[in-house]
Order: structure tokens, then C-alpha cells, then sequence
């Protein structure tokens, strides 16, 4: 009985300490942020039904390919990366899968007000315009016109696509996966003057800032990381479920080994206890 | 010279050579450990067992890292931890039982303080042991630098600027210890090597003495009660076994020691595999960037209470900077435990701490404090922590500096009561 008592004191004092220096300090130093929102409210809903035909249309009109390419269409990118680099700060997206990995609200909250869609006006102002223009319109209804351009890229857009694809259209123009030997094509030092700093190498983030914290990082980096000057990049819940599965799978490449070795460890630890348990008592029965 | 006859067997070969039938009896079967001891007794043999895996593990990691601060990130997170086959068991193993090591650590050491396994004789004990606490804590630290991540490199930055506050010789000190006038490639080499040469040999050394100063006091046992060892052994020797205070360190002692050592590696492998962050903190796999300073710097749990002590004194007093205060009494705090045999002036009479009237109260408004100091040295020092920091700290040296007294007020009112 002795040992018992004793025993809970020492598992008392130790998960104490363990709850304060873990769940409890982690509380204090992260504040809980609210869950990630990919209906994208702050930005209102464009109610109006487009049109892929009209958008495409719309879409050739509205000098988009002036800076994006949109490889589906066979239309090539403008520039070379080198030449975007230098004109951008960073290469401009093609707009072939736009359709798909982005949230439809969201594309159209970009082409009317990028900087309010990618929360970088701390960054991006009058005197600094950001790289992308904000569409004004044509001549007609402009929300109209911006749900036809959304419509069209959504119907050039594939079915699906593999996580890594999702990855190389959503995060590579800016960040390198180099454990899977995926660079981006951004020129580094033209990338570090536009972003204020070199954005990370992402191949082991997934250990630095687990699932749950990229979960509504990526959704919206302003919640966690206030001021940084990564941009919300508006990826649908389903596109942003891939990015993070992907960097799981770079990340933590021995989870699945990890996780089934464990069971293994133990059960041996377990028999191993078991058996020194017998011999312990059969020992002690002489002595006692 | 000894009488070489044939041998009639290998062991008879080597016990004409080395002496080995007697060398077993003297540390195995005929070393004497007191029968009336709990689960606790258990920690040196666990203690001895996660350092064994620290330096198994440990070796098979030293044949893929690389001390160099371009190379040491990727050869740790992706070399071991993905390109050789379980290179990541093994790193998860060297970092767990490396935090793990510290709980034990800790479990054993205030067992030695509860049951005043610390005096009478047992001095050396507790000094040797106090020794290896210290060069655990320089080992830890100097392993913790060598993923070269965020946090190695801002807790080597700040730990190694507190020698800057030592009077005279401080900013000369800090360019010495870092070999450089930042944390920097040179700092990284130098620490490696005394994480994987000087250090651990020092400990294998300590060890050995630890061991040895066992010796002549023997162990102590839950009541504290002494005996004469001889006596009881022999005892022991004559068949009347049950009667017999005593057990033989072999088997009896160690097949209790198995069992525990089994629960405690079952719980381990479990953390390995499935709860690690606690001993390997997510933010050191982010690579170390001296442009970019963590949102929040703090070291190990292990350390906390002392960096606590150190923090704790957060405003000048009476011209004394608030830093030099923290110094001195984090220095205070680093030393202070060494001292306890000699603090406690009861020096004729051994109990458990539930029989010494006053000194239980001591004892656990210690382990308190302790948690207290370890809880707050993670959070931000801000606000109401700062001051709880701050009456933790200042608890902790008035219960050091109250010890001496209620010990010779105990010793005064006399004996057991």
C-alpha cells in the first residue's frame, strides 16, 4: 500500500509540472485564435452568377495575361521568371488552376481589392501599390464581370489535383520544399527585397508549427503571426487540406513507420515487465 | 605470484587470472542493500539504464552529424531523421531520454533529500551526486546546441551572455567560452565536443565514484534506520534469510530494480513514438536564424526553475541592478542544493522528513516552490507573473537560508517525536 501511496505523489507532482510547462504555458504564450474561416466572411459574397463564356471574354479584356500566364488556355506566361522576378518582386501565378484551389468568393474579393483579399495593406499603399492592379471594370457591372472572370477560370480549371501540384501552384512561388527537392522560381534576393525577409524553406514545418496551428496560419496569417508579411492566400478548405498533406508527407516522412513501430516497443516493454515482475516475486518470496 | 594450476573451466581460467569469483561477490552477490526500501530505491538503476541508451543512441547518431553550422541542421532533420533507416528512432530516443533523464534526476535526488540519505556519513554521496547533476545539466546544454535550430542558438546566446555579468573578467569570459564574439561556428565545434568527448567521460568518472562512495555508508532505507550491515549479512549468509535485514545487490535488490526499470522504459517508448514535443520542442525545427528572434526564449523544463531564480529579481534595489541581483541569486540557486549537508544541522540524527517536525513543512514547501519557479520560468515574465516569479524566487532563498535554523531548533528539541 506504502508503495502506492508513494507512487501517486510522484505521478501527482510530475504530471503537475507537466501540465504547467506544457498544455498550460503553451496556452499562455499562443493565445487560441478563432477556427479557420474558409467562406472568407470579412470579405462579403459576390451574389451574382457568372458566365465562363462572357468571362473569358472579359477575362482576355481586363489585361490579366498582361502578368499571368494560364497554361490550360495556351496562353504562355509574359514574362520569363528572371524578368517577373525583377519586375514583381516575385513570379506572377499562372491561372490554370486558380479555379480550382482557390474559394470563389475570395478570387473575386482579389480582382476587385488585392490588398484588402490578401490582407497586406500594412504593407502595400498608394505609395507602394502592390504589384497586382485591382480591376476597375469595363463598362458594365462590375461584380458581374468579376463573377464571369471567376466562372471562366473555374471551368478551365482540372477536375483535381495531386497535393504536391497544389503545393507548387499555392506556396512555391515563394517557398522551397527542399527536402523534396522543390525549389521556387523566384530569384532569391529579388524575393527577399519584396517579402522584407527570405520566406522560410517549408520542408519540416510541419514539426515546427503541427497541423492544427497551419491550419488557421494558412487560412489567415494575419491571426497567428500579426504584421508578417506573408499574404492570405485564399485557398479552399479541400486545397489547403492537400498543401498540409503534403508537407506532412516531406515533413514527417517516418510518421507511419513511427506509429507503428511504437505499438511494438511497448507490447516488448510490456512483456519484458511482465515477466520481471514473476521473477522479482519468485525472488522475494524467499526473503520476506 | 599467484599459483597457476590448469583450469578446470573458463571461469575457474579467469578467476586464477582476475580474481572474478571474488570481484562478483564484492559488487554482486555479497554487496548489502537494506530489505526495507520502496520503488524509489529503484531510480539509480534507472538512471544507469537511460544513460546507457543515451550513449548508445548518442553513437549511432555521432556517425551522421555534422558540427558545422551549415551542415549540422539538414544532417539531423534530414540525414538522420529521414534518409537512414530508424535515424529517427534514434534521435527521438536521444532527446527523450535526455528530458526524461532530468524527471529521474530529480525523483532521486529529492528521495535522498526526504529520507536524509544526504548526511551522517553520507556526504559524499550526495556531493558526487550533485557533481553529476551539474555536469548533466553542461551536457544537456551543450547536446541541446547541436541541431543548431532556433532555439539552440538563442539559448546558447542567452546562457552563454550570463558569464558576461561575472564581476571583472565577465565580457572577456563570454568571447572565451564562445570562441568567438558571437554564437557562432566555432562556439557549435567546441560544444560538440564536449557534449561527445569531455563530458560524458566526466560523468562515466563521477559515476564510477558515486558508486563507490555507496561503499562504506551503505544505502539508506525508508525508516533511516541504522544497523550493523555485517552482522545482518552474515545473517543473510547462514540461510536465515527472512530475518535478515539485508538483501544481496544480486539478484534479489536488481530483480525488483527489472521491474521497475520495465515500467518506467514501457511509459518511455511510449513518449518516443507517440508524445515527444515535450523533450523535443517544435520551434528548434525551424533552422537557427540570428536576424530573427523568437517570440518567446526559454530553456528546457529542467532549467526552468533555476532560470526562474535568475528572472525573478526583476527590479534594482538600492542601486544593485536587477540583473546582478538575478545573477547572484541564480548563482545561489546552482550552488545552494551542493551545500544542504551542511545546512542542515541536525547532523546526529537520520529520519525520513515525516518524522522530523519541522523540516517536513520545509521539504515540501521545496517542491513547491520548485514547481512553482518551473512553471513560471516558461511563462512570459509580464504582469502578475513577473512578481509571482519574483516572491517564488525570493521563497526559495529564505527557505535555504531558514534551513540551518529549524534544523538546529529540531536538533535541540532532540531525536525522533
Amino acid at each position: 500500500m506504502r508503495e502506492f501511496k508513494i507512487l501517486a505523489v510522484v505521478v501527482f507532482f510530475t504530471a503537475l509540472i507537466y501540465w504547467g510547462v506544457e498544455p498550460f504555458a503553451h496556452s499562455q504564450m499562443h493565445p487560441h485564435v478563432a477556427p479557420a474561416d474558409f467562406a472568407f466572411k470579412d470579405l462579403g459574397a459576390n451574389t451574382k452568377a457568372g458566365d465562363p463564356k462572357v468571362g473569358a471574354e472579359t477575362f482576355l479584356s481586363a489585361g490579366c495575361t498582361g502578368c499571368h500566364g494560364v497554361a490550360v488556355a495556351n496562353m504562355p506566361s509574359p514574362m520569363d521568371a528572371a524578368a517577373a522576378s525583377g519586375s514583381f518582386g516575385v513570379v506572377p501565378p499562372d491561372l490554370s488552376t486558380a479555379g480550382l484551389i482557390y474559394d470563389k468568393n475570395y478570387l473575386a474579393a482579389l480582382i476587385k481589392e488585392p490588398t484588402k483579399a490578401l490582407k497586406v495593406q500594412h504593407k502595400f499603399n498608394e505609395e507602394k501599390p502592390h504589384p497586382m492592379i485591382a480591376f476597375y471594370g469595363i463598362g458594365g457591372d462590375i461584380d458581374q464581370e468579376i463573377a464571369d472572370i471567376v466562372a471562366y477560370l473555374q471551368s478551365i480549371a482540372p477536375q483535381k489535383l495531386g497535393d504536391k501540384e497544389v503545393f507548387a501552384d499555392a506556396c512555391q512561388r515563394c517557398h522551397d520544399m527542399k527536402y523534396d527537392k522543390v525549389f521556387s522560381a523566384t530569384d532569391k534576393t529579388a524575393l527577399k527585397a519584396y517579402m522584407g525577409t527570405l520566406p522560410p524553406d517549408l520542408s519540416i514545418m510541419i514539426r515546427a508549427k503541427s497541423k492544427e496551428y497551419l491550419e488557421t496560419f494558412i487560412n489567415d496569417p494575419q491571426k497567428n503571426l500579426a504584421g508578417t508579411s506573408m499574404p492570405r492566400v485564399g485557398l479552399n478548405q479541400k486545397a489547403q487540406e492537400q498543401v498540409v498533406s503534403y508537407m506532412e508527407k516531406v515533413g514527417d516522412r517516418k510518421k507511419a513507420e513511427r506509429d507503428d513501430l511504437g505499438y511494438k516497443l511497448i507490447a516488448f516493454m510490456a512483456i519484458f515487465t511482465l515477466l520481471a515482475y514473476l521473477w522479482k516475486v519468485k525472488i522475494w518470496k524467499n526473503v520476506h | 605470484m599467484a599459483e597457476i594450476k590448469k583450469a578446470s573451466g573458463v571461469i575457474d581460467w579467469l578467476d586464477q587470472r582476475l580474481a572474478v569469483k571474488t570481484l562478483a561477490k564484492v559488487l554482486m552477490t555479497e554487496y548489502w542493500i537494506p530489505k526495507n526500501i520502496n520503488f524509489l530505491w529503484a531510480m539509480g538503476v534507472v538512471l544507469v539504464v537511460l544513460f546507457k541508451i543515451l550513449i548508445i543512441s548518442g553513437i549511432f547518431l555521432l556517425m551522421y552529424y555534422k558540427p558545422d553550422i551549415n551542415l549540422a541542421f539538414d544532417s539531423v532533420n534530414y540525414t538522420i531523421m529521414q534518409e537512414v533507416e530508424y535515424g529517427w528512432l534514434w534521435r527521438h530516443v536521444h532527446g527523450v531520454a535526455a528530458s526524461v533523464i532530468f524527471l529521474v534526476i530529480y525523483i532521486h535526488m529529492f528521495t535522498g533529500i526526504y529520507y536524509g540519505s544526504y548526511k551522517k556519513g553520507r556526504e559524499m554521496i550526495w556531493l558526487t551526486g550533485m557533481a553529476l547533476f551539474g555536469i548533466f545539466s553542461a551536457e544537456a546544454f551543450s547536446g541541446y546546441m547541436l541541431p543548431w535550430g532556433q532555439m539552440s542558438y538563442w539559448a546558447a546566446q542567452v546562457i552563454t551572455n550570463l558569464f558576461g555579468g561575472i564581476p571583472l573578467i565577465g565580457p572577456e569570459l563570454v568571447i572565451w567560452i564562445r570562441g568567438d564574439f558571437l554564437v557562432a561556428d566555432a562556439t557549435l565545434t567546441r560544444f560538440f565536443m564536449l557534449h561527445v568527448l569531455l563530458l560524458p567521460l566526466a560523468i562515466i568518472l563521477l559515476v564510477a565514484v558515486h558508486f563507490y562512495s555507496l561503499r562504506i555508508p551503505h544505502v539508506n532505507n525508508q525508516e533511516a534506520e541504522e544497523f550493523d550491515f555485517d552482522k545482518e549479512a552474515k545473517k543473510y549468509l547462514e540461510g536465515r534469510t527472512k530475518e535478515s535485514k539485508v538483501v544481496p545487490f544480486w539478484p534479489v535488490f536488481l530483480s525488483k530494480d527489472f521491474f521497475v526499470v520495465g515500467v518506467a522504459l514501457t511509459g518511455f517508448f511510449y513518449l518516443v513514438c507517440y508524445h515527444y514535443n515535450f523533450a523535443m520542442d517544435p520551434i528548434n525545427f525551424e533552422p537557427a536564424n540570428n536576424m530573427k528572434t523568437p517570440a518567446h526564449i526559454y530553456p528546457e523544463w529542467y532549467f526552468l526553475w533555476s532560470y526562474e531564480v535568475l528572472r525573478g529579481f526583476f527590479f534594482d534595489v538600492a542601486g544593485i541592478a536587477a540583473m546582478d541581483i538575478g545573477l547572484a541569486a541564480f548563482g545561489f540557486a546552482n550552488v545552494i542544493f551542493m551545500l544542504l549537508p551542511f545546512l542542515d544541522r541536525d547532523t546526529n540524527h537520520v529520519a525520513p522528513a515525516h518524522k522530523r517536525p519541522l523540516f517536513k513543512y520545509w521539504f515540501w514547501l521545496l517542491v513547491v516552490d520548485m514547481i512553482v519557479l518551473t512553471v513560471y520560468g516558461k511563462l512570459p515574465p509580464t504582469g502578475p507573473n513577473a512578481w509571482v516569479g519574483f516572491f517564488a524566487a525570493l521563497s526559495f532563498i529564505v527557505l535555504f537560508v531558514a534551513l540551518p535554523i529549524i534544523t538546529k531548533m529540531e536538533a535541540k528539541s532532540g531525536g525522533e517525536r
